[in-house]
């Protein structure tokens, strides 16, 4: 047998309003309500009720055949609360269906993992927590934000309990290797690795609408022709955005019908199944170990680190913002706290991208700000404000 | 004495000092019982009612006469039109088909473009309509075009002793209206091309405004500065140019008494973000003071081509604790800003006046001031360093932070100081001026 393992990344980060020079003291709100609750609301209707409302019509469908796993951000989790509870109540019935599983990561889809231990473990933790609270389960396993990961994360993730990790398929790690295979860690081999497929992910999740990729148009009779081809695959790791189904990939497209048959085609015309990542984790072998010294993730054509912290604008900002962690501790302060964790958001770091090439109409599309100077203007702005507030306690 | 102004921009709706220093001049000048008819582009209704009789460049204009007409086409000769040469042709046809050009110069004769109505046919109407937009983006030598156009058929409309253009944009309309009318016309230079784009000059500017000191009767500065540009520069003969020093307007200034919510010493930059202005001496002095001194706050005011770079330096210093960027200020802002700045920077590489120090004096604040700037020919109680030194700008900038007795001092003696420098001064220099070249029968 041989396996097909969904994964759909859920988030949604707390927006920063307009923080001008004149605010700074002044003003201690930074968060943008109006535009995170419209744009809560916009991809709720677009993909999240939809494409829930799919699913689970494809569990019952397929008796429970079909499977998928998800990682629902903190920030993003939160939100639904606020603005779309009844995206909350769509996910609680996948849950209960048993062919769902819902993956740890960190609350604030932050890159803690990279500069601070002990932050990183407690937003798993918070997490953790909020899953079981919303979803009555215990995850397993663990998903970094955007994909990163290197040997030294891997080691902290081991410590915190979890049985396998999801990674980037990426070339400059497995070289010659296939990511269709189970992989452990490096040097311990403790913790099982499962390594996106990048090429047969991204045809799904950027490639779909694409007029010019001699793909055009994707079927999932085509897709599924694909998949026979491999040679003696274990699992096909097929990871993404989750909202690839109606956000990036209009609904215009054909991207919901796509999903709509591809179980069937799946079941019936392959020798696939679809399984879960706990699933994959225990039923199929470790063939190797793989090692990463420095982190890699799964945004541009680079698998690095670029994307957040790549030029001066976004090593500066994230550095000032960890500098204030001793501060924001001893204040004692709940808001602040809060304040300072969601500012951890990667998409901030984002915003201040500069690689505007090969990847830059990605960037754009997920960017609010109409240059990376002022994303990091008013990212300083609010930071400064948010020092003032802990002037005693520097 | 009646004077026709051209300007290109007039409060509220300015981008830079000039529409300032137009205000300021006109308004003296009219204290002076000189008449003024000011033009510029295009009026938006809320510009100030004191001072000169404000027109626009933008409406319905009288066609001028037949020889008027290939006068002014001589003198816009420079930018590229078509030929006006068409044989055997009725004086109506003449007038249909200036019409068009003057309403389209960029076009060539299209018989189709925009066809006259039976009305205008008939009774012949010899009117022409133009529309400017203002500004400074767009195709600014089309604009140039159509202002001196309609320059032109001012000119003729009342009986002017004067003609005085302000800066490049306008010494074509000049030179458009001394042909017309034969009064004599005075150009006043208040930047030139080498400040704004260093050695890297536009030549077609350089060109225009060589073309109108050319065609000046007189060249009038706004410093010593910019008087030995022009005359180097612009191979002009040093008897026709003079300099007249800009004044500034008395500040309803608040006292400096508000604290500043970061409880320290705040340096700021107000101006475009360009090139000419130095921001970038500006960000590498702070990066000085502040490796001595974290007790200082740098603010970027304004807009600019360079912000981008400088917002990059900023972050590769490492010193965005201590330095902000507030993008472009409303009045109000400014004074805000002003009110809480203790120490002014103007790291200017070439500034022909400089009136915004003068502004932030007046407010009490101190003044660093580049020594390539006009301004610094009329002050004493700045402190004057030279653009490109860094060393001696962040000196002064952490002096007059940290020693009380030397910003106090700067403070009081530059308020009084720019108390004096006012425009009625200016405007008294400038109707001698007058006097002197009215009198004189104009050169063509």
């Amino acid at each position: 047998m041989k396996s097909i393992c969904f994964y759909f990344q859920v988030h949604q980060p707390f927006r920063l309003r307009q923080y001008k020079f004149f605010d700074i003291g002044r003003q201690h709100s930074y968060f943008d309500d109006f535009q995170n609750d419209w744009i809560c609301k916009r991809v709720a209707q677009k993909c999240y009720l939809p494409a829930n409302k799919l699913i689970l019509r494809l569990i019952e469908r397929t008796e429970g055949r079909f499977k998928v796993a998800y990682s629902i951000s903190g920030t993003a989790l939160e939100q639904f609360g606020l603005y779309a509870p009844e995206v909350i109540e769509s996910f609680q019935a996948l849950a209960q269906t048993g062919c769902v599983e819902f993956l740890n990561e960190t609350y604030y889809h932050s890159l803690a993992s990279l500069i601070d231990k002990e932050e990183f473990a407690i937003q798993v933790d918070m997490h953790r927590k909020k899953i079981a609270e919303l979803f009555d389960c215990q995850p397993e396993v663990f998903r970094n934000t955007e994909l990163i990961y290197s040997d030294e994360i891997a080691k902290s993730v081991k410590q915190m309990g979890f049985k396998a990790q999801l990674a980037e398929g990426a070339k400059h790690v497995l070289a010659w290797r296939s990511p269709n295979y189970v992989y452990a860690n490096y040097p311990d081999g403790d913790l099982t690795l499962l390594l996106k497929n990048f090429q047969l992910s991204d045809d799904i999740a950027f490639r779909f609408s694409q007029q010019s990729w001699q793909g055009f148009p994707l079927t999932s009779e085509k897709f599924v022709s694909w998949l026979s081809h491999i040679e003696n695959p274990d699992c096909i790791n097929l990871f993404m955005d989750y909202e690839t189904f109606g956000e990036h990939q209009w609904q215009q497209t054909g991207i919901f019908d796509f999903l709509e048959h591809l179980p069937f085609e799946v079941l019936n015309r392959s020798d696939f199944d679809f399984a879960t990542p706990s699933e994959v984790a225990e039923r199929y072998p470790i063939r190797d170990k793989v090692s990463s010294v420095s982190p890699m993730s799964w945004a541009d054509e680079e698998r690095d680190l670029t994307a957040w912290l790549g030029n001066d604008l976004q090593n500066d900002s994230f550095a000032q913002l960890y500098s204030l962690k001793e501060a924001v501790m001893k204040s004692g302060d709940e808001n602040i706290l809060n304040a300072w964790r969601r500012l951890q958001t990667s998409d901030n770091f984002y915003y201040m991208c500069t690689k505007w090439f090969s990847d830059g109409d990605v960037h754009k599309y997920f960017n609010h700000y109409d240059s990376p100077y002022k994303a990091y203007i008013n990212y300083m702005n609010v930071l400064s404000d948010l020092r003032l507030q802990l002037k005693e306690y520097l | 004495m009646k004077v026709l102004m051209f300007g290109w921009e007039y409060p509220p709706h300015i981008s830079g000092g000039l529409g300032t220093a137009c205000h300021g001049l006109t308004k003296a000048l009219s204290r002076k019982g000189i008449e003024i008819d000011f033009v510029v582009p295009r009026l938006y209704g809320d510009e100030p009612k004191n001072g000169a009789e404000l027109c626009q460049a933008s409406g319905e204009f009288e066609l001028p006469c037949r020889e008027d007409i290939s006068k002014i086409e001589n003198s816009l000769s420079f930018l590229p039109i078509a030929s006006t040469m068409i044989p055997y042709e009725s004086e109506q046809d003449y007038a249909d088909r200036m019409k068009r050009r003057f309403e389209n110069p960029k076009g060539r004769f299209s018989e189709t473009k925009r066809p006259f109505s039976q009305a205008e046919r008939r009774f012949g109407k010899r009117t022409f309509s133009v529309s400017l937009q203002g500004g400074y983006g767009g195709n600014l030598f089309n604009e140039v075009r159509r202002y001196s156009m309609v320059a032109g058929s001012l000119a003729k409309q009342k009986d002017y002793d004067v003609i005085h253009a302000h800066d490049w944009l306008c010494y074509k309309a000049g030179e458009v209206a001394k042909k017309i009318s034969g009064k004599p016309l005075i150009v006043h230079v208040h930047a030139t091309e080498y400040d704004r784009s260093g050695e890297n000059i536009n030549r077609q500017v350089y060109e225009l405004e060589c073309q109108g000191m050319e065609a000046a009767d007189a060249i009038v500065c706004v410093s010593e500065f910019t008087r030995q540009t022009v005359i180097s520069k612009y191979n002009q003969p040093s008897s026709k140019v003079v300099c007249i020093h800009n004044g500034v307007e008395p500040q309803n200034c608040n006292k400096r008494t508000e604290d500043n919510i970061f409880g320290k010493t705040i340096v700021s930059f107000i101006g475009r973000v360009t090139y000419q202005k130095g921001p970038d001496y500006f960000v590498e002095a702070a990066a000085k003071v502040l490796e001595k001194d974290r007790n200082f706050v740098f603010v970027m005011a304004g807009d600019g081509d360079m912000l981008d770079k400088m917002t990059a330096l900023v972050a590769k210093k490492r010193i965005s604790e201590n330095f902000f960027f507030t993008g472009f200020l409303k009045p109000d802002e400014l004074k805000q800003l002003l009110a809480q700045t203790s120490v002014f920077v103007m790291p200017s590489v070439s500034e022909p006046f400089g009136i915004a120090p003068l502004e932030a004096m007046s407010s009490g604040v101190a003044a660093v001031i580049s020594r390539q700037s006009g301004v610094s020919e009329v002050l004493t109680h700045a402190i004057k360093v030279d653009f490109w030194d860094i060393d001696a700008m962040s000196d002064a900038i952490y002096s007059i932070g940290r020693h009380k007795a030397l910003s106090d001092m700067l403070c009081e003696k530059g308020k009084a100081e720019v108390a004096a420098l006012t425009w009625d001064k200016a405007a008294d220099k400038l109707s001698e001026l007058y006097n002197q070249i009215a009198n004189k029968t104009p050169q063509i």
